[in-house]
């Protein structure tokens, strides 16, 4: 053999090729194809916290209760319906007697509680653990103070009741149970296979699909779960879930119809998302979502509440929702959405540069003079936070006389500067896990780990504790309401920019049973095909 | 030069420093794979977490354990994919970054070497001048303006092929073609000046006036000596090739390898980035290992 082995070996090679993709004939194209964003960490429900692997998770498990497809609210699910005492601490929840795993076996009302105790137990190491602090001894559990998981709140009455006590009267609590780490989980298959389970195969299910295949950056291939106690509302027999980043290609999969669904705002290419909300195809919604800054409050200069309320006064909010995230955000300087749990936020300090530049100058700044250069940090990945950082730079100059530096940090060095509170003043955003303003307010508690600005304070805590124990729902918003004021227009750690809008790309030709509500809830179970 | 066991043996060493320079090198790096948006329940379930991938211990002790389980062939679980191990990972990934990058070797050899041949035989000629543009162009555009402006032409416009996903042959001819033409340009434009100068030495005149055929000639005496410079840069294209391109996988959606490259350093993933950083060191010494081999039996200057 000479030189030209090596043609001839490529000649093999290519050959090998060929016969690789004729091995792999054209799979069928499922039923429904939907574009879910990155690929998930994980689909572990107890687990996860990214929004992409929930809805995975939401495909193949249930909760006690469901999300509303229509509003998500919540509505029977596993349970078929339950009671609550009359002090809202009790709920009994009655589960289906043909509530089953894919696998045939029945799920139990004890499967329930030992999930839930594996949930709370801090070796399961579980982010959103902290769901549990509104059961019984939830917290202490979490936090390690009690080691004996049994006396978490929820108990089997028998094998379909499921009772649980609840530290305080939580209003929203039956969204809770709809969440993810509140799934009960196959008890069998964790006993077998620890924190590995979720690649148990067959994956016992309890939602409307089970798993077929998982290929990683790939897709996860369903099949509807025939033992899913609504299974006969589910009509589509299989779905390809796409795990990919790149908005491009998911809008070009979409435009050329191979996607029915691109179900998360961040991979519809954001500059184009003002233009393609205008398509009957794309449906923009009021998001349970906000942006706002962190102060650093350990800090000079940003330590006195005049200068941050200074600052927060001269932010033009209406000019950054109109200029650059165009998608008609609210603007907003307080850090709850407006409507969450019917909840009207405060509005926070008002735009006013004049009592913003006198606030400055009793703070000893006079025209800004003597103030020190800052440094605004914001995470890199997208023109809007840079943009905003520009503008805050202009405005906080035109008004001000302040001088402020852009400091863009990548991802995981950004989170890790908050959250060492290495930063004078930070942008910041949160997505609520339930329609409550509790679950925005909750993060500035002194002792919270989303806290991140070094604001402790006594009379916040108490406000927010009297509201979780308040049982009139009214009176509760009314004392959620004095908490943000003094959050927002007293002591401003922490100043709003404007609340999400959430987008998703649909053909309402080729797929139903989908409706924007502000959770961006899309429950599989009401997903079908519309066929020509 | 030497001894090609001397070269192989090697190799370990080699793999082994690259690694423990990337290990404590990326630990260097600020933010850590547990630094997330959202902040843990509570100080015991963070805990827990740093236990099971054992984060609390000193980083002496990380890197040996580290060591001791590659020596047995486990690269560790994923700090960010919490469903999968690293070994899981690459098996899933490898296999269809190796098809993509060996069709696009493919395609890199089938275009340019003719190309680049027939440049040589027609030097001066129009053939020349044109494939010298075309090989300019190659050479010239960047694969993230080549691959969305095939995706527009042939993917939407046209509508001939699946503008992205991995599956059916189909899927993979503009990944392929995206990936493949820079190295078909490369290629071309070595080939030809290899041939050029191996036809002007005086071993070829003498063929020639042995009174063999011109086509002789060149499949015997010309083409053989041109290749050299090809198959010594045949090593690290291939490694380039075969370990997954971030950009032309993440344009098409393809499941390679490509991503982890650029995304588990940025979700400080230690055990993927220092999986795929072994990888690729392995790759790329064999490779050049086999392309120095292949290099000894085709030039017996080398050999002597």
């Amino acid at each position: 053999m000479g030189p030209w082995g090596a043609v001839r070996a490529l000649g093999l090679a290519l050959i090998a090729g060929a016969w690789f993709f004729a091995g792999c004939s054209q799979a069928e194209r499922a039923d429904l194809v939907l574009h879910n964003g990155p690929e998930p960490e994980t689909i572990d429900p107890q687990i996860l916290t990214g929004q992409a692997d929930g809805r995975i998770a939401s495909a193949l498990f249930e909760g006690l209760t469901r999300f509303n497809p229509t509003n998500g609210t919540a509505m029977p699910g596993l349970a078929s319906h339950w009671d609550i005492s009359a002090d809202g601490l009790t709920y009994t929840f009655y589960l289906r007697p043909d509530a089953r795993w894919s696998t045939g076996e029945p799920m139990e009302a004890d499967e329930v509680v030992w999930s839930w105790r594996r949930a709370v137990t801090p070796a399961t190491a579980a982010d959103y653990a902290s769901q549990f602090f509104c059961v019984r001894n939830g917290r202490p559990i979490v936090n390690g103070e009690i080691r004996d998981t049994s006396r978490l709140g929820a108990e089997a009455l028998d094998a379909h009741t499921v009772r649980v006590h609840l530290e305080n009267p939580t209003p929203y609590f039956l969204e809770l149970a709809a969440s993810r780490v509140f799934f009960p989980i196959p008890r069998r298959a964790v006993e077998r296979l620890g924190d590995q389970w979720i690649r148990a195969e067959p994956l016992p299910c309890s939602g409307p699909y089970r798993l077929l295949g998982w290929r990683v950056n790939d897709r996860f291939r369903l099949a509807r779960n025939p033992h899913y106690w609504d299974a006969a509302q589910v009509t589509a027999e299989r779905i390809d879930i796409l795990s990919g980043d790149n908005p491009s290609t998911a809008l070009n999969l979409f435009l050329k119809g191979e996607v029915d669904l691109i179900s998360d705002r961040k991979i519809i290419p954001g500059e184009l998302g003002p233009e393609l909300a205008q398509r009957p195809d794309f449906h923009r919604f009021d998001y349970l979502g906000q942006d706002f800054i962190r102060f650093n409050t350990t800090r000079k200069p940003f330590h006195d509440a005049r200068v941050r309320r200074a600052v927060a006064m001269s932010l033009d909010r209406p000019r950054i929702t109109a200029r650059i995230t165009r998608m008609g955000e609210r603007p907003s300087a307080a850090v709850t959405p407006a409507g969450a749990g019917g909840y009207q936020p405060p509005a926070g300090v008002p735009w006013d540069p004049v009592s913003a530049r006198r606030l400055l100058a009793e703070a000893g700044y006079p025209e800004g003079r003597g103030f020190p250069v800052v440094e605004y940090t914001f995470n890199v990945g997208s023109r809007i936070y840079e943009q905003t950082g520009v503008e805050i730079q202009a405005m906080l100059r035109e008004h001000l006389g302040i001088r402020v530096e852009l400091r863009p940090l990548e991802w995981k060095t950004y989170l890790a500067e908050m959250s060492a509170l290495n930063y004078d003043f930070i942008r910041g955003s949160w997505v609520g896990d339930y329609d409550d303003p509790m679950t925005f307010l909750d993060c500035f508690l002194s002792d919270s780990g989303n806290n991140r600005t070094g604001w402790k304070e006594v009379r916040y805590d108490r406000l927010l504790q009297a509201a979780a124990a308040e049982v009139d729902p009214q009176r509760r918003l009314g004392i959620l309401r004095e908490a943000e004021t003094l959050l927002v227009t007293e002591a401003v750690p922490v100043t709003g920019l404007y609340s999400h809008v959430g987008l998703y790309a649909a053909d309402p030709r080729k797929i139903g049973g989908i409706w924007p509500n502000r959770m961006d809830e899309h429950p599989f179970f009401s997903m079908r095909r519309i066929r020509p | 030069m030497k001894s090609w066991q001397a070269r192989l043996a090697l190799i370990p060493v080699l793999v082994w420093v690259v690694a423990t320079l990337s290990f404590f090198l990326l630990r260097a790096v600020p933010g850590g794979p547990f630094d997330r948006e959202r902040a843990s329940a509570s100080r015991e379930v963070e805990a827990a977490l740093k236990a099971r991938y054992h984060w609390d211990e000193p980083l002496w002790r990380q890197y040996l354990r580290y060591l001791g389980n590659v020596i047995r062939g486990d690269l560790g679980p994923s700090l960010k994919y919490r469903n999968h191990s690293v070994n899981d990972l690459l098996g899933q990934t490898v296999p269809v970054s190796l098809t993509l990058g060996a069709m696009a070797f493919g395609v890199a050899m089938g275009l340019g070497l003719p190309l680049g041949t027939l440049a040589a035989l027609r030097h001066g000629g129009w053939a020349d001048h044109a494939a010298s543009l075309l090989t300019l162009v190659g050479v010239c555009v960047p694969v993230f303006v080549l691959g969305p402006l095939l995706i527009l032409i042939l993917g939407l416009g046209l509508g001939w092929l699946p503008v992205a996903l991995w599956g059916s042959w189909k899927t993979a001819i503009l990944p392929t073609l995206t990936l493949g033409i820079y190295f078909a340009a490369r290629v071309a434009r070595w080939m030809r000046e290899g041939m050029l100068e191996v036809l002007k030495s005086p071993h070829v005149q003498a063929a020639r006036a042995k009174g063999l055929s011109e086509t002789a000639v060149i499949l015997r005496h010309v083409v053989p000596v041109a290749l050299v410079p090809v198959i010594s840069y045949t090593g690290p294209m291939l490694a380039d090739l075969l370990s997954g391109s971030f950009v032309v996988e993440n344009l098409f959606q393809i499941p390679g390898t490509g991503a982890f490259f650029i995304n588990s350093f940025f979700s400080r993933d230690y055990t993927m980035m220092m999986g795929m950083v072994l990888f690729y060191s392995v790759l790329l010494q064999v490779l050049n290992w086999m392309s120095d081999l292949l290099l000894r039996w085709v030039d017996p200057r080398i050999r002597s």
